[in-house]
């Protein structure tokens, strides 16, 4: 996994609830057995018609939104399936961040095993961000290390971000590793429990 | 006197292996259940890092995802046979418990954890798959994971996870006849809403969920996921045991009648407090039906679709309607189906077969009806209906009789509801594409589908003798 500390890029606003994760990635890609090559069919049914042609009336398919990095959304983003090709496919497009009132849980973890940064706050405040990317390209600079979001008027807004992940995101810690430094305690676990194999 | 505690609480500290302050709880994994779809690249990383799975003794493997319910020999779609070939590979280099297709043990994955007595009270599962909540029926805790975490439990039989808050669904009185788990799910989630149990594991409560069969049990807390939650379970009873008794990987003899005791001690202790509890009146549920695309867009049959002038989330609605090709204000009754599909992990029990068997009995699918399957959940459902002539009665009447597999409730295979068809779904989901790109799901039990299928649109089962005459 890349460490993840700064990330200043453009918004996309998706201005959706409970968009799940059939929508993030049909079924029909779930068949490859690698991580890679999954940003192409992003959003598919929404982005693309029967035909493979781009829609017009979805709106990611709007060039100003085409160097977007930073996803703002509803409340209950990724709810639904367990399916990591979600995160997958949307780091391989191209966010790095993703700003909602709420997440699914499995969603968020999977997000943040793979370096996505996902960040919690306040609907007015992501509806404020989200008007102004919807009239024009709008930016944001955030700070993972200080918790916090600079936008184009030089507001600073803070976010909480829970402490055991910041540490593994700012380093790009390998989650398996860490657990296996701790494999006497493992072993130990099954001992005492009588899980012997 | 220790501190009365939920069962959820109990299960949690049984199975913490590493605690710090401030951090997630290292929790050990006594099941981890895999499949085709979500294990590939788990193993993969596994092999890049030269790991090991650490106890192949407690994982077991299954097919159900992506296999043809008919036909099952040729796969035409390459993409998907590599990725099966993937796991047969994957399980024999590792040493892993494989049921392939043509394994008697064949089977969706929540199916045969409970058939196999994989599935047993006090237990920690995980799986690849958002369902895996099914397995609380049994008072386990048991919740999907994705492809990062599968391999983090390959390696160390172990997940870091943040100790969830606990929420009481009670259910008050019991369900009228002809509702069902399902309805009782479904009206919940109506009720309450597609994230009210965002951060929560659900124990469910109350007379009608003590009255329900495990396989009703395990309907309810196949769809907590549908509630935007962690896990759902229930307690072990009496009811709990019996299912248990003698199923393969129970202990035998006197040794499961000692399990069986420590298994019915881990029911929520009286006077545990829970974070939050919400109670729902059980006798007020009607047979439901959703409307729109997510879980929660659902009524009762009596119900209508909804008026855009009474909704607060007009948008959300508005779009939900277009997608459905319905208007606003329809009465459920009133729609008409073009595709029935019973099975899923959801409703593909014996129990479920059974009942939607009863309702078909003598009868014939709607002119309308282009297609109507019933997709066992295993094998051995499958086999065990045969026995008892249910295949049969569904032949008879029309619908198709299929090999075990997730099949049409997600479409991953070639069982598809095609763009603008309808389809009554025994299933979990109804958003946008599950069951195909640009098909309409609505969510039932196995008796309003039948019924369905019969009628050629929704009616309330329990009217519908009178609707046929």
């Amino acid at each position: 996994m890349e460490a993840i500390r700064n990330h200043t890029g453009f918004i996309y606003p998706l201005n959706r609830d409970n968009v799940d994760t059939d929508q993030i990635i049909p079924k029909q890609f779930l068949k490859r057995i690698e991580r890679t090559g999954f940003g192409k069919f992003l959003f598919y049914n929404w982005r693309f018609d029967e035909k493979g042609n781009k829609r017009k009336d979805f709106s990611l398919n709007d060039p100003k939104y085409s160097r977007a990095t930073i996803l703002l959304t509803g409340h209950n983003f990724g709810c639904g399936s367990s399916r990591e090709h979600a995160p997958w496919a949307l780091l391989d497009y191209g966010f790095k961040v993703i700003i909602a009132p709420s997440f699914a849980d499995i969603f968020y973890n999977n997000s943040l095993k793979n370096g996505i940064l996902l960040i919690e706050m306040d609907e007015r405040q992501i509806r404020s961000w989200m008007e102004k990317a919807e009239r024009s390209q709008y930016h944001l600079q955030i700070d993972l290390e200080k918790q916090q979001i600079r936008d184009e008027e030089n507001n600073i807004v803070r976010f909480n971000f829970p402490e055991e992940h910041k540490e593994k995101l700012l380093n790009g810690w390998d989650e398996i590793d860490l657990t296996l430094k701790l494999n006497d305690k493992i072993a130990a676990f099954e001992k005492a429990g009588g899980i012997i194999a | 006197m220790e501190r009365p505690k939920t069962i959820i609480e109990k299960i949690w500290e049984n199975h913490v292996v590493h605690r710090e302050e401030g951090k997630q709880d290292l929790l050990y994994i006594d099941l981890h259940l895999i499949h085709e779809v979500t294990s590939p690249q788990a193993f993969e990383g596994l092999r890049i890092n030269n790991r090991k799975v650490r106890r192949p003794d407690l994982t077991f493997a299954t097919m159900d995802h992506n296999v043809p319910t008919i036909n099952r020999e040729v796969i035409h779609d390459e993409v998907a046979k590599k990725q099966l070939e993937t796991l047969k590979k994957n399980c024999e280099e590792f040493g892993i418990q494989l049921a392939d297709m043509f394994h008697p043990d064949q089977g969706i994955v929540h199916v045969i954890g409970p058939q196999l007595g994989l599935t047993q009270p006090g237990k920690t599962i995980v799986c690849g798959d958002s369902h895996t909540s099914t397995h609380g029926a049994f008072g386990a805790i048991a919740f999907g994971i994705g492809t990062s975490e599968v391999e983090h439990v390959l390696a160390t039989q172990t997940i870091w996870q943040k100790k969830p808050k606990t929420l009481n669904v009670h259910v008050e009185g019991d369900l009228g006849p002809g509702v069902t788990a399902k309805d009782l799910i479904l009206a919940i989630i109506a009720k309450f809403g597609v994230s009210f149990g965002q951060g929560y594991i659900i124990e469910y409560t109350g007379d009608a969920i003590r009255n329900l069969s495990m396989e009703g049990r395990m309907t309810v807390c196949n769809m907590s996921i549908e509630a935007g939650a962690r896990a759902g379970l229930i307690s072990p009873d009496e009811k709990t045991i019996e299912y248990l008794r003698g199923k393969r990987y129970v202990p035998k003899g006197e040794e499961f009648e000692r399990v069986a005791e420590e298994w019915l001690a881990l029911a929520t202790d009286k006077g545990a407090v829970y974070d939050k509890t919400v109670t729902i009146q059980a006798e007020e549920i009607e047979p439901q039906v959703t409307w729109g695309t997510n879980p929660g867009m659902c009524v009762p049959i009596s119900g209508r679709t909804p008026d855009l002038s009474k909704v607060e989330n007009k948008d959300e609605v508005k779009r939900a309607l277009k997608y459905m090709g319905l208007e606003e204000n329809t009465p459920m009754t009133d729609i008409e189906i073009d595709h029935v599909f019973i099975g899923s992990c959801t409703n593909s029990r014996l129990t479920d077969l059974r009942k939607a068997a009863e309702i078909v009995r003598g009868r014939k699918v709607h002119p309308n009806i282009k297609r109507a399957i019933v997709v066992p959940g295993s094998w051995v459902v499958k086999t065990q209906a045969e026995k008892e002539g249910i295949d049969q009665i569904f032949k008879d009447a029309g619908f198709e009789w299929r090999d075990s597999g997730c099949s049409m409730c997600l479409g991953m295979n070639e069982d598809i509801v095609p763009p603008g068809g309808r389809c009554a779904s025994t299933s979990n989901r109804n958003f946008e594409g599950r069951q195909g790109t640009g098909a309409r799901t609505h969510l039932v039990s196995p008796e309003m589908a039948a019924a369905a299928a019969i009628a050629g649109h929704f009616v309330d089962v329990r009217k519908f003798q009178e609707v046929l005459q």
